[in-house]
């Protein structure tokens, strides 16, 4: 197992050091720069901005540098956000984006596979369709809207919790909710086709045929079984949630690290796209790894490789 | 010696949306305590359906039993509850069914698959349902029961499945086993051992079995009592040696003759009944063996034949058994081991009229 981990840890910084190179070259490729912007600076005062960063030295000496400041987790300063670092950046974005994701995962995932086993175990009756509508909406409805209508009918008509803002426990119910809409129906929907599969197996009839109850049978038996794709969903999922949305944490007006992703693009903020880029290939990495590590307590025949016995 | 279950005009049908398929249409036996009972029949014949119906495990809907009592201990088995019935599967009957590889739960420790019948039916607590765990894997003979208790069922092989398999169905030493081809999806020499198995147990245990085969080398091997199934009815009941050595339904005599023998020539072409069974979304007017039969007459295509009894056990349905019926030959395959039986009746009586 501690083999098993260790090596997968390994092919991550090799993984890690492809993604930094690609976008390192990428970002360079696209036409433009952090200080070509709308407002002209005079030419003297580029070039000592281009001094201060760096970016008058040779691509290869920069590209270097850089992975030397990232190995030590220095991700360098913003060019956007004059005084900033990005490190600074990511510790005071991430906590709130990583707890806002976590709600709204726990939601997504209890609900979701609640509803998709329900619509499994009442397969073609009115429960089952009126979760998969339920489902269908999730995935259909865009996160702006669904945010939009909890925001009028939750907050402005019952005032059952404040509108926007990120202040108390109250404040991250609706973003998260929000948030949570389009992966829960998408696990619901899993589940259901998941749980579907496995309720036809052999040895649910044999679970049957011991006189075990449906609740017993779908508990004891079920379950484990159908989760797998759940999980796998999880890993790339996580990642995406826990690393906050742009378009949520706009609308509800959150400090989270979603916004930067897209911002920082749009302002050519070198060191901020390669941060948090790379910050989400590693929470990615490690989500994807997690998931093959729970593979192998789900499921007994998946032997993690590596290690001589599953056990 | 009492009789254990009574299946009487049994009708279990299948709602699909090429219209109801007709899966068993009268069935009716019984089986006596501590007795063997083999029902035979090709793929389709709905013997699977009749056993799982005993036990309610078809899914309803599609299914739905139209007719017919189940007495099982003198209950009728058709009239229980869902929750009844779960007092009595696993309890009063145990089932193992014909795809070891399959009908065990992966991600389940096999130790714990044969506890939870234990908790369930005998409320016994973890530490002696476990105990009596190691000592079923001991008697179904795994060796190092208690190594393999706390294995999953990928690391058992096919042959100890299906042992684990009976360990389950045996846990709380029910009166009726019912095994649907649990020697199918095994190699020959695992199929014997499984077969030795099962006797040695039924010797210690007196349970009675339900076996579900379409191999007739088995059903010498372990039945008492033969039941022939084809097109969801019994065309003929008896005991083995009245099914092998006197039969007389025409389907009996192809499912005979197409069994391979160590003694036959090598020259002869191994024979086989041609066509394939009815489609029993319509079930054909007449004797549903009629179109394949080569001893057909006109009145198999009419009506169905009557039921006649040939001795205290002997049971067939077929036109030939009619006084008026023209004598046949059977096949020559089935000449051969023809005897004359001295419990047979000097004529064959009619019990059930032709519909």
């Amino acid at each position: 197992m501690l083999r098993y981990i260790s090596k997968r840890l390994l092919y991550m910084l090799m993984s890690l050091f492809l993604i930094v190179t690609v976008t390192f070259f990428l970002m360079r490729a696209a036409p433009g720069g952090p200080f070509s912007s709308e407002k002209q600076v005079p030419p003297e005062i580029e070039k000592n901005l281009n001094e201060y960063y760096g970016l008058d030295r040779p691509w290869y000496i920069q590209y270097f540098d850089y992975l030397v400041s990232i190995a030590k987790w220095d991700f360098g300063p913003s060019f956007k956000y004059k005084g900033q670092t990005v490190n600074d950046l990511i510790n005071e974005g991430f906590p709130v984006s990583f707890f806002l994701g976590m709600e709204s995962l726990l939601i997504a995932i209890s609900i979701g596979v609640l509803l998709g086993i329900i619509a499994a175990l009442n397969h073609n009756k009115w429960q089952d369709y009126a979760a998969m509508v339920f489902a269908v909406l999730g995935i259909s409805v865009p996160s702006f809207i669904m945010a939009s209508i909890l925001q009028y009918f939750l907050a402005i008509k019952l005032g059952w919790f404040p509108v926007a803002r990120w202040e108390s426990l109250q404040h991250t119910v609706l973003p998260a909710l929000a948030l949570a809409a389009m992966p829960m129906a998408f696990i619901a929907r899993l589940t259901r086709s998941s749980m579907l599969e496995v309720l036809g197996n052999d040895y649910i009839r044999t679970a049957k045929a011991k006189g075990l109850s449906q609740g017993q049978i779908t508990v004891k038996h079920a379950i484990r079984n159908a989760i797998l794709p759940v999980v796998t969903y999880l890993g790339p999922l996580s990642a995406q949630i826990l690393t906050g949305s742009f378009v949520i944490e706009k609308i509800f007006g959150i400090p989270g690290l979603g916004s930067h992703f897209v911002t920082s693009i749009t302002n050519r903020d070198y060191t901020t796209i390669m941060g948090v880029t790379v910050f989400y290939s590693i929470l990615l990495l490690l989500s994807v790894l997690l998931v093959d590590i729970a593979y192998g307590f789900i499921d007994p025949r998946i032997k993690l490789a590596g290690g001589k016995k599953g056990e | 010696m009492g009789k254990l279950l009574e299946v009487k005009n049994l009708e279990v049908s299948f709602q699909t949306y090429g219209g109801e398929v007709q899966a068993v249409r009268g069935v009716s036996f019984y089986l006596n305590k501590g007795e063997t009972l083999a029902i035979v029949g090709e793929s389709g014949s709905g013997k699977s359906v009749t056993s799982q119906t005993i036990m309610r495990l078809i899914p309803t809907p599609p299914g739905k039993i139209k007719n017919g009592q189940i007495l099982f201990d003198g209950e009728d088995l058709v009239k229980k509850t869902d929750k009844e019935m779960e007092q009595i599967r696993g309890r009063d009957i145990g089932m193992i069914f014909q795809d070891p590889m399959t009908s065990l739960n992966p991600t389940m420790k096999v130790g714990h698959q044969i506890m939870e019948v234990i908790m369930k039916h005998q409320k016994l607590p973890k530490s002696a349902a476990k105990e009596r765990a190691i000592e079923l894997l001991r008697l179904v003979g795994i060796p190092m029961p208690e190594k393999r208790v706390n294995q999953y069922p990928h690391e058992f092989s096919g042959g100890m499945r299906q042992r684990a398999m009976i360990a389950i169905a045996l846990a709380s030493n029910p009166k009726l086993l019912i095994a649907d081809e649990p020697t199918t999806a095994l190699d020959v020499t695992i199929q014997a051992q499984i077969l030795e198995l099962m006797k040695d147990i039924q010797k210690k245990t007196g349970t009675a079995i339900i076996f579900i085969t379409h191999d007739l080398g088995v059903v010498a091997n372990v039945a008492d009592r033969v039941a022939v199934m084809y097109a969801g009815k019994i065309v003929e009941m008896g005991t083995v040696d009245e099914i092998f050595y006197d039969p007389r339904h025409p389907y009996t005599w192809g499912l005979l003759a197409s069994m391979p023998s160590l003694d036959s020539d090598d020259k002869a072409e191994l024979a086989s009944i041609p066509g394939s069974p009815p489609d029993l979304t319509n079930p054909p007017k007449g004797d549903a063996f009629a179109p394949r039969n080569p001893y057909a007459m006109k009145i198999d295509f009419e009506m169905e034949p009557p039921l006649f009894q040939i001795s205290d056990t002997h049971y067939a349905a077929t036109w030939l058994l009619h006084p008026d019926a023209p004598k046949v030959e059977p096949p020559e395959a089935v000449k051969r081991r023809l005897r004359k039986l001295s419990t047979n009746y000097p004529q064959p009586i009619i019990v059930r009229e032709s519909e």
